[in-house]
């Protein structure tokens, strides 16, 4: 056994350790439950991009797929099914933005719940109930993201990545997921009410639209253009589209991985701070 | 090591609770204004005082949810500030406000705090059970925490609270806004644990409660300690109690009012009160008083003092 220390729980740090491990897990299948007994927010942010995809591929495809510019490469100019291919990534991008909204809702009204200030009595490990929403979160997005590519493939979509890329595809949307659901973890610990956690990430939803996602940025007047380019959503679509349909993908990796891991370190942290202090007097 | 076992040994090592020059400010407005509590084992102190006097924040303070301004603490033997999870593992708190989880049925309810005891499963599952059973919510058992009635959550919530067997246990206004039967039924409770040793300090308004339940009682008045000791002591810091007679109209209560030594007349409610000192002669006095003056009475009420009284008597303020 190796040497133990102790912290100031009294337990030795590796027990505190598998404490937290144990509590975070708690804490997680309390929120599948949640997720199970109260579909309709699931449900809600999953119906959002599917409404968009059915949208863009029926409604805009037409016309926005014709509109590709011929710098795009073989087989991504031209007609509905090429838009479907070009839009697809960004739908996923929107189906990890609506479920990151849903986790905001869900933490705000949590800390509603009398239940938040028993945990804050118990030797419960303070970081449990943030992991738990977190890893729900993640599970409820994977899902979410599932439906939606699988609806992309009915109405069009046709990815041609191989095993690595449909692997690293996943890494990123994994990363991505990651870094808008701690920051909506920190939005929804903020939020005075639940009807502001349910406005605040809406910028989230609205940000995959003014970037490389539905039209391709050269076709951008001079400003919007520069915003386009330079907004993290950006080389996160690029990458996703570059990895699932084989268009270039350049830099745009590193540049992906740098904002998710950014946006995620400083909304871990602020989010524990927001929920480590005090509570106000009810 | 086993956590149930140094859990144990946590609390058994004084499990009481003191507090000393306890302050607590929220901005401007001073809450707490410098209280010296202390509960010994096994014994039941109420902090009793009307709404806003301070009480909730206490049991914040001392349960490790609030910081105090300044004040030193112990619980069980445990400073907070220095080791809040050591006093977290010897306490239960049940609070003003039901902290079940509404989604979770209320056996879900009991098994998530099991498992946050760290208990084996089947422990839980069997404390669970027989919470369930005690509290009789055996049959609203596996239904949403949601769906139950004030008085069933508030007994769910405090079966929650013994899930982990604490040794000290803070009850924030237990019986507010219970029917008159779920208040006996969680009277009973509360007896029960106290005889099985367990420290608690509960808050309330109704003065009745801290006569029914405490060993001794703090009157909490504007973030201060206005009186302690046990409803005996105080009680007998109001002298006597008093006599209330009802007449039928107000002829009667005229001839009355000449006759006897009033303290308090009123011409609605045609009442007379008297000074009575709970003596059966001064009350044999009356009666032949009144048998002389042939004034008729249609009632008699003796009123001897209670905590209503020594309440008024302290703060100025009718009690609730």
């Amino acid at each position: 056994m190796t040497a133990m220390t102790m912290d100031d729980t009294g337990l030795s740090t590796g027990d505190a350790r598998s404490h937290a491990l144990v509590h975070a897990r708690v804490m997680l299948r309390r929120n599948l439950r949640h997720m199970q007994r109260y579909p309709s927010l699931t449900l809600m942010v999953t119906l959002m991009p599917l409404v968009f995809l059915l949208l863009f591929v029926y409604v805009f495809g037409g016309t926005l797929g014709s509109g590709l510019g011929s710098g795009m490469p073989a087989g991504l100019h031209g007609g509905r099914a090429a838009y479907a291919d070009y839009v697809a990534p960004a739908i996923i991008l929107m189906a990890v933005a609506a479920a990151a909204q849903g986790t905001a809702i869900g933490v705000a009204q949590d800390m509603t719940e009398g239940i938040i200030a028993r945990f804050r009595t118990m030797a419960v490990a303070r970081s449990s109930v943030l992991t738990g929403h977190v890893v729900g979160a993640t599970i409820q997005t994977l899902i979410g993201v599932v439906v939606v590519t699988a609806a992309a493939v009915a109405v069009g979509f046709r990815p041609h990545a191989n095993a690595a890329e449909w692997l690293a595809a996943f890494g990123v949307i994994l990363l991505l997921t990651f870094a808008v659901t701690w920051l909506c973890v920190g939005l929804g610990l903020s939020a005075k009410s639940v009807e502001t956690a349910s406005n605040s990430p809406m910028f989230l939803i609205l940000l995959p639209f003014l970037g490389s996602g539905f039209v391709p940025t050269s076709s951008l007047p001079a400003g919007l253009r520069w915003f386009a380019e330079y907004q993290p959503f950006t080389p996160v679509n690029e990458t996703l589209r570059g990895l699932l349909t084989g268009t270039k993908i350049g830099d745009n990796l590193v540049i992906t991985i740098a904002w998710c891991v950014g946006v995620a370190v400083l909304s871990y942290a602020w989010s524990r701070r927001l929920y480590e202090r005090e509570p106000k007097a009810r | 090591m086993n956590t149930l076992t140094s859990a144990t040994a946590a609390t058994t090592a004084g499990a009481s609770i003191s507090a000393r020059g306890l302050r607590k400010s929220f901005g401007e407005k001073t809450v707490l204004d410098g209280i010296d509590l202390t509960v010994p084992q096994g014994t039941i102190l109420a902090l009793l005082g009307p709404n806003g006097a301070g009480k909730t924040t206490a049991v914040h303070l001392l349960t490790t949810y609030l910081r105090p301004d300044a004040g030193e603490i112990r619980i069980a033997g445990h400073d907070p500030a220095e080791n809040p999870q050591a006093v977290r593992r010897s306490i239960g708190v049940t609070g003003q406000f039901s902290a079940v989880d509404g989604y979770l049925t209320g056996r879900e309810n009991l098994i998530l705090m099991a498992d946050l005891h760290l208990l084996p499963k089947d422990v839980g599952r069997r404390k669970a059970k027989e919470l369930l059973e005690r509290f009789e919510l055996t049959e609203a058992g596996d239904k949403p925490a949601s769906t139950y009635s004030g008085g069933m959550k508030r007994k769910l919530d405090l079966a929650m609270t013994l899930v982990g067997n604490p040794k000290v246990i803070f009850l924030d206004e237990p019986t507010t806004g219970l029917d008159p039967r779920s208040r006996r039924t969680m009277w009973d409770i509360i007896r029960g644990l106290v005889a099985e040793g367990t420290t608690i300090l509960l808050t309330t308004q109704y003065l009745d409660e801290a006569d029914q339940l405490a060993h001794r009682v703090a009157v909490l008045d504007g973030g201060r300690i206005v009186a302690e000791g046990t409803p005996a002591e105080l009680k007998a810091r109001i002298p006597g109690g008093h006599i209330e007679l009802a007449f039928a109209d107000r002829a009667e209560l005229d001839a009355a009012a000449m006759v006897l030594a009033v303290t308090g007349r009123d011409d609605d409610a045609l009442t007379l009160q008297l000074a009575g000192d709970g003596r059966v002669s001064t009350l044999q006095t009356l009666l032949r008083q009144l048998e002389d003056a042939s004034v008729k009475v249609e009632a008699l009420t003796v009123h001897t003092p209670d905590l209503d009284d020594v309440f008024f008597a302290l703060t100025g303020k009718k009690g609730a």
